[in-house]
């Protein structure tokens, strides 16, 4: 959203309309997860719920996690969840303890993290700590040394290059564990 | 699913575009939302998308397991050596300033390297794994 955007009335109205929509259909989505035994149900569920998110991510003007969350949460990870199904049991085991400790952790942490977000700064502030100091001085400097009008794109790859060279040397080695793990390897007599 | 005709098409229709939207994202970064991380789970998905529908054996011809096992190293040996050029350049490691002999060209083209890195990682990554999982038969 741009700067008018946020201080239109109509469209602000529009935008907390599109959330609650979305809100609604990811409580929805996490019900029929809850209360479906079959897995292969849950899976499918997941990837609609990852669906919804990349919108909300659009919404929240986060294109590129919207992206990603579409191609990896929705498509990607649905797929190999898939294919694990068809390895073991499609159907989920009936539980074998109360589920009274779990639903008590879960209203805790969620009663805290609600409590959390009281804390938070209002959405689209300009004078919080993250958008003065550091985040500041990358919009200051960045257009001036790169000339790159993404901001994200030169901090990601320029000024914390030390940073996005360990993620992707996180994913590297994450992809060489699970094909040490599953690959079958060829033994030599 | 050999016969479902409406999948079939229109996977085949989408799937050049999802791929050359997956090239916009890794080159347009620069200046819109995207990058390398993004172009390669999307590339992946392409590729995924291609094997549930024409079969796992038609995605390997398309796009060999050897293949991808290669770039799936190499992506990070293509960042790590942007790094090491800076230090050939006699700069720091992964200082892009000292690329070119301008500095702002160096900076373009330091992040335009690293991207391409982290996209061959990624979408490789991507699919190693899901030949992987995709590869085992119920035993």
């Amino acid at each position: 959203m741009s700067a008018d955007a946020l201080t239109d009335p109509q469209i602000s109205v529009m935008v907390s309309l599109i959330n609650m929509v979305l809100l609604t259909l990811l409580v929805t989505i996490s019900v029929g997860i809850l209360r479906t035994r079959l897995l292969v149900a849950v899976v499918v569920l997941s990837g609609a719920y990852s669906f919804v998110m990349a919108s909300m991510m659009l919404v929240l003007d986060a294109v590129d996690v919207a992206m990603t969350e579409a191609a990896v949460g929705a498509g990607v990870s649905t797929v190999l969840a898939l294919g694990a199904l068809y390895l073991t049991k499609a159907e989920e085991a009936p539980p074998h303890f109360s589920p009274i400790l779990p639903l008590f952790v879960a209203i805790g942490t969620g009663a805290m993290l609600i409590y959390g977000t009281h804390g938070l700064p209002e959405f689209g502030r300009g004078d919080t700590v993250m958008n003065t100091y550091v985040g500041l001085d990358y919009l200051q400097r960045d257009y001036r040394e790169t000339e790159i009008p993404n901001v994200v794109t030169s901090v990601l790859a320029s000024y914390r290059g030390y940073d996005t060279l360990g993620e992707t040397t996180v994913i590297f080695t994450a992809g060489i564990g699970v094909l040490l793990l599953l690959k079958r390897f060829r033994q030599r007599d | 699913m050999r016969l479902d005709v409406i999948l079939r098409v229109v996977s085949k229709m989408f799937i050049p575009f999802i791929l050359v939207f997956a090239l916009y994202v890794q080159l347009h970064g620069d200046f819109g939302p995207g990058g390398g991380f993004q172009a390669g789970v999307i590339i992946a998905a392409a590729v995924v998308l291609y094997a549930i529908i024409y079969g796992l054996k038609a995605a390997q011809r398309a796009v060999p397991v050897a293949l991808v096992e290669t770039l799936v190293p190499l992506g990070v040996m293509i960042y790590a050596g942007v790094g090491v050029w800076g230090i050939v350049e006699g700069g720091h490691y992964l200082n892009y300033n000292v690329l070119e002999h301008d500095p702002i060209h160096g900076q373009h083209w330091g992040i335009f390297l690293v991207e391409i890195g982290v996209m061959v990682t990624v979408s490789s990554t991507m699919l190693a794994i899901f030949y992987a999982f995709a590869g085992r038969g119920r035993q």
